[in-house]
């Protein structure tokens, strides 16, 4: 395998994830716009931020863990905030979101 | 091949138990504010095989993490490797030989003190591109193996012995930048050795395009005085299970890159889905040798290697991993089957206090 042949494949390799992550984006079911009133905004914005910044940082990495107890929330937690520079806002947030 | 993380040099066994007592005493008299703060231990435990040009050897594994936190600001983290390795004896010998190893990864402390600010004290892992700190965990690569130049910074062994600040520099909506800056002093501590050398990265993160763009540099402060320059690139589109992960490091005495991708498909019924679970994984990557001086770690002559595999999330937090790759070098082409299965455990140090 000469250099060539090895860019002729990260190109190719390319191609088919751009392709992928297309149709992937094209196939994800739209969801309808609701208007949530003003208490169900409240009320699930606090799990949503949560999520974002799960999102945002911690499955950056890796996938979230199949379950723990919640006596060890705060911990993960503290260490996500190590690891990502977390803000005590999002470390609160994301608290949230393990302990909805 | 054994992974980067666990080519440390050999330290002692009892050392690294008796380090191991200690941190776990450090869990035990830590004093948790909360009924969420019980300190943890996770990790994981693996059994991996691999064949490379006709070898098989046995790799079963275990890889400790605790946390504890102290107060409000203190983290105290440390994890550790165990592992016995077994490969075929030489010659016309039958049979294994066998091997152990039992060593600290890291054991550091932490103290938050805003997102700007975190400083952080102790054997900690040189965050020189992205592999060595976020990748590295058994329970995280997708591949048995690390990337070729995984290796290529001032510690060859991947852990500094010292000081380092990081943190959030900047956050807007549209982007962020993290930096970290890293001091490590000389030790021949046998548990914690680490060379003279110091570094930073830089990075970029656009939150609406999944897109992060980074620059390392570090540098050997001792003996040759050595530069090292890295980069990487990851992108994860949103709302997607596809990943594209790279990096490139330059060394004063060879350079090289690897790039990385992986999936899962929502299409048939979700990520948890018997097809969803399913994650076809490839990664490329090339080394090329400046000179025959044998100080980084990386194959002594140019390579090339391409990795395919599929990995299979089972429930529970247990992961197989299968691959199948070529490398071809002046030195000899060879494939390499590897295979392996690892669990994540995750459960609190003790009890602790209800809620």
């Amino acid at each position: 395998m000469n250099s060539k042949h090895f860019i002729f494949g990260v190109l190719i390799l390319a191609s088919v994830s751009a392709l992928v992550v297309a149709a992937q984006q094209n196939s994800t079911p739209v969801i309808a716009p609701t208007k949530k009133s003003a208490t169900q905004k409240q009320a699930t914005q606090p799990q949503d931020e949560g999520e974002r910044v799960f999102q945002q940082n911690c499955s950056r990495c890796h996938t979230a863990p199949e379950g723990f107890s919640p006596r060890i929330s705060g911990t993960i937690v503290r260490h996500m905030r190590v690891r990502a520079s977390l803000s005590q806002h999002e470390e609160e947030q994301l608290l949230h979101f393990f302990n909805p | 091949m054994l992974r980067p993380t666990l080519e440390l040099k050999p330290r002692a066994s009892a050392h690294a138990i008796r380090s191991f007592i200690f941190a776990l005493a450090a869990l035990a008299i830590a004093h948790h504010g909360s009924a969420q703060d019980t300190p943890l231990i996770s990790g994981g435990v693996g059994f991996f095989t691999s064949t490379n040009a006709g070898n098989t050897t046995y790799l079963p594994i275990i890889e400790p993490l605790l946390a504890a936190p102290l107060g409000r600001h203190v983290l105290v983290e440390s994890r550790a490797a165990l592992l016995e390795f077994f490969s075929p004896k030489g010659g016309d010998q039958s049979g294994y030989d066998h091997s152990h190893f039992i060593g600290l990864t890291y054991l550091q402390g932490d103290y938050v003190a805003s997102r700007h600010f975190t400083i952080v004290a102790g054997d900690y892992l040189i965050p020189f591109n992205t592999y060595n700190d976020r990748l590295s965990p058994i329970w995280i690569s997708n591949f048995q193996d690390g990337p070729l130049i995984a290796n290529l910074s001032f510690s060859s062994s991947g852990s500094g012995l010292g000081g380092m600040l990081r943190g959030n520099a900047i956050q807007r909506s549209k982007y962020s930048i993290d930096y970290n800056y890293y001091y490590s002093t000389r030790s021949a501590n046998e548990q914690f050795s680490a060379s003279r050398g110091s570094g930073g990265r830089a990075s970029l993160y656009l939150p609406e395009q999944r897109l992060e763009v980074g620059l390392s540099y570090d540098r050997l402060l001792q003996g040759a005085h050595e530069n090292f320059y890295g980069a990487h690139v990851w992108w994860e589109p949103k709302d997607t299970a596809f990943r594209m992960r790279s990096e490139f490091a330059s060394g004063h005495h060879a350079q090289g890159y690897w790039v990385e991708a992986d999936y899962r498909s929502r299409a048939f019924g979700g990520l948890d889905s018997a097809i969803g679970r399913i994650e076809p994984v490839f990664r490329m990557q090339q080394t090329f040798r400046r000179d025959t001086t044998v100080s980084d770690g990386l194959p002594l002559v140019n390579t090339q290697r391409a990795d395919f595999g599929f990995d299979y999330n089972l429930p529970h937090n247990a992961r197989i991993l299968t691959s199948y790759a070529q490398q071809f070098s002046a030195s000899g082409n060879h494939n390499v089957w590897e295979t392996g299965i690892v669990y994540r455990f995750l459960f609190p140090a003790w009890k602790g206090k209800q809620q």
